[in-house]
């Protein structure tokens, strides 16, 4: 899931300043259930703007092009009239929101990461959609987003009783957690296995999918 | 096995030849001048065989250390082992570097990770870390043993440098650290430099769970200037701590109101601790040397090794 984090009210405030007619546009999937922007934060939302907002809607994908056409319809009168619209979903709901409806686009939320949800309020960062998976040789965990180096060839030395230097010892280093899936898993020659440097024109060159 | 490139410093020389070798450390800091790393460098000179410069350590903004590398060769006689780390350069900056440090004579390379840019003093930049330490070494291993980058593209000139790594025996769990150096040294590693240690049990474990790979190792020291800096040290350095009786004996030594009794103090607690460590070193272990990261403490020097060498 893409994992958000409503912005502050403050920088909310900023942002829609400028604009006298706003539509709030929610998103059904993940920010539905990160709760951040559901039926019930647009509801909110609508309330703290006051009337300014001249109208909201929930599209149930609002990253999907398709769907945006099929949830917004209806309010096609009103979306006309607005100066801005503020969008309550991940950054590629938001464009896709921009895209569909040529209108001013503001973020109502940041986007986080593709993560992993233990329960609500408990997300956790476990991909940067790298454009090549390696988690066949990592034992399913990902060095390349849960190691705040990146590093493919093992711990760099920094950690402190299995704790990673980046972020005061409070997290895992990944990868002794690595090192103990593979011992576990009898295949610490994936461990010691020299992993080449990666070629990153892959995932700069991956923009889009087209097929 | 260890690397069978050819010694091309006097530091790897001289660990070939079996002698039992010192390095000391400059750090270059956030100043456009040299003469402070000039005045340590002429300082530790007749007691070192090289020495390290730091390359923005704690992810600290200093001055390109690749400069003092080669004017510590240039006006003092030196030879340094030049400090880079990954944190600051994607593999483009990487290859233009070692080009440039072979180009002013540099003949040794230490390759390390760097701390990352969240513990230094620029909290906000981005660590590159296109490359880890091992791939750097591999990015070493193509650009001096086999002339050319890791893209392939050859290199006109050839590198002649010896490598060093870094491993931390302090690092816990150990097991993953000892591997990790393993594939270092297999894709071509010169020499080891451990970080500080103060435990001489522990230092002696680790040498004796290196012996498998046959790569000179260099054990690491950090001789304590002041209280002040022990201290600090005990507290802020992730992973390391300062044993308690020396760091009480350092306490002790703060207590003279008298700054040149103070330092002969600290001075004499610092002989009394180290001097039996490098001893027991050099008699009972294979390490190669004793790296000395005694910055802006030269004075130790002399006395430090008068006897243990
Ligand atoms: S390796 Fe990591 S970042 Fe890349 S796709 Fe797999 S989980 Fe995502
Ligand atoms: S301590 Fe572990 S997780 Fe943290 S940066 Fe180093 S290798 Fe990565």
């Amino acid at each position: 899931m893409i994992i958000t984090k409503q912005k502050s009210e403050e920088k909310i405030k900023e942002m829609t300043e400028p604009f006298k007619k706003l539509f709030i546009v929610g998103c059904g999937t993940c920010s539905t259930s990160c709760q951040t922007g559901g039926e019930k934060e647009v509801a909110e939302m609508v309330e703290k703007l006051g009337n300014r907002v001249i109208g909201s809607a929930m599209v149930e994908e609002p990253c999907d092009l398709r769907i945006n056409r099929r949830d917004l319809k209806p309010h096609r009168e009103t979306l006309k009239e607005a100066d801005a619209i503020l969008v309550m979903s991940c950054g590629s709901g938001v464009q896709t929101v921009g895209e569909y409806t040529g209108k001013i686009v503001l973020p109502a939320l940041d986007t986080l990461f593709i993560g992993e949800t233990e329960r609500i309020g408990k997300f956790y960062d476990r991909c940067k959609a790298c454009a090549e998976c390696i988690l066949d040789e990592t034992g399913g965990i990902c060095p390349i987003t849960r190691c705040p180096k990146s590093l493919l060839n093992g711990p760099c030395g920094g950690q402190v009783e299995g704790k990673c230097e980046v972020g005061e010892y409070k997290n895992d280093c990944i990868w002794v957690l690595i090192y103990e899936k593979l011992k576990e898993q009898d295949r610490l020659d994936l461990f010691t296995t020299f992993r080449p440097p990666r070629d990153n024109s892959k995932k700069v060159l991956t923009t889009e999918l087209i097929f | 096995m260890a690397s069978n490139r050819p010694a091309y410093s006097d530091l790897v020389k001289e660990i070939r030849k079996g002698h039992f070798v010192l390095t000391g450390e400059l750090e270059p800091e956030k100043t456009t001048g040299l003469e402070e790393v000039l005045n340590s460098a002429r300082a530790m000179k007749p007691y070192v065989i090289a020495a390290n410069v730091t390359d923005n350590p704690l992810a600290m903004a200093y001055m390109n250390s690749l400069v003092p590398s080669y004017i510590v060769q240039r006006e003092v006689g030196l030879e340094t082992v030049y400090q880079m780390v990954i944190r600051d350069r994607n593999r483009l900056a990487l290859v233009s570097d070692i080009l440039a440090a072979s180009y002013l004579g540099i003949k040794n390379i230490l390759a390390i990770s760097g701390d990352h840019t969240v513990l230094g003093d620029n909290k906000g930049a981005l660590s590159v870390y296109d490359l880890d330490s091992a791939q750097f070494v591999y990015l070493l291993h193509k650009m001096i043993d086999e002339g050319v980058d890791l893209a392939g593209n050859e290199i006109h000139g050839g590198v002649k440098i010896n490598v060093g790594i870094a491993a931390n025996p302090n690092a816990d769990p150990l097991e993953p650290e000892i591997l990790k150096i393993g594939r270092k040294v297999k894709i071509g590693t010169d020499f080891i430099q451990t970080q500080t240690m103060f435990d001489i049990d522990l230092t002696k474990e680790f040498l004796k769970e290196m012996e498998r790979f046959s790569c000179p190792i260099l054990v690491g020291i950090f001789p304590l200037k002041s209280f002040g800096i022990a201290d600090f040290f005990d507290k802020f350095i992730p992973g390391v701590s300062v044993p308690k009786e020396l760091l009480e004996s350092m306490r002790k030594c703060k207590e003279e109101s008298d700054k040149e009794k103070r330092k002969i103090l600290y001075d004499e607690v610092n002989i009394e601790y180290f001097s039996p460590f490098i001893k027991e070193i050099r008699k009972t272990t294979k390490a190669a040397g004793i790296h000395v990261m005694a910055v802006l403490y030269e004075r130790i020097l002399e006395p430090l090794l008068r006897e243990t060498v």
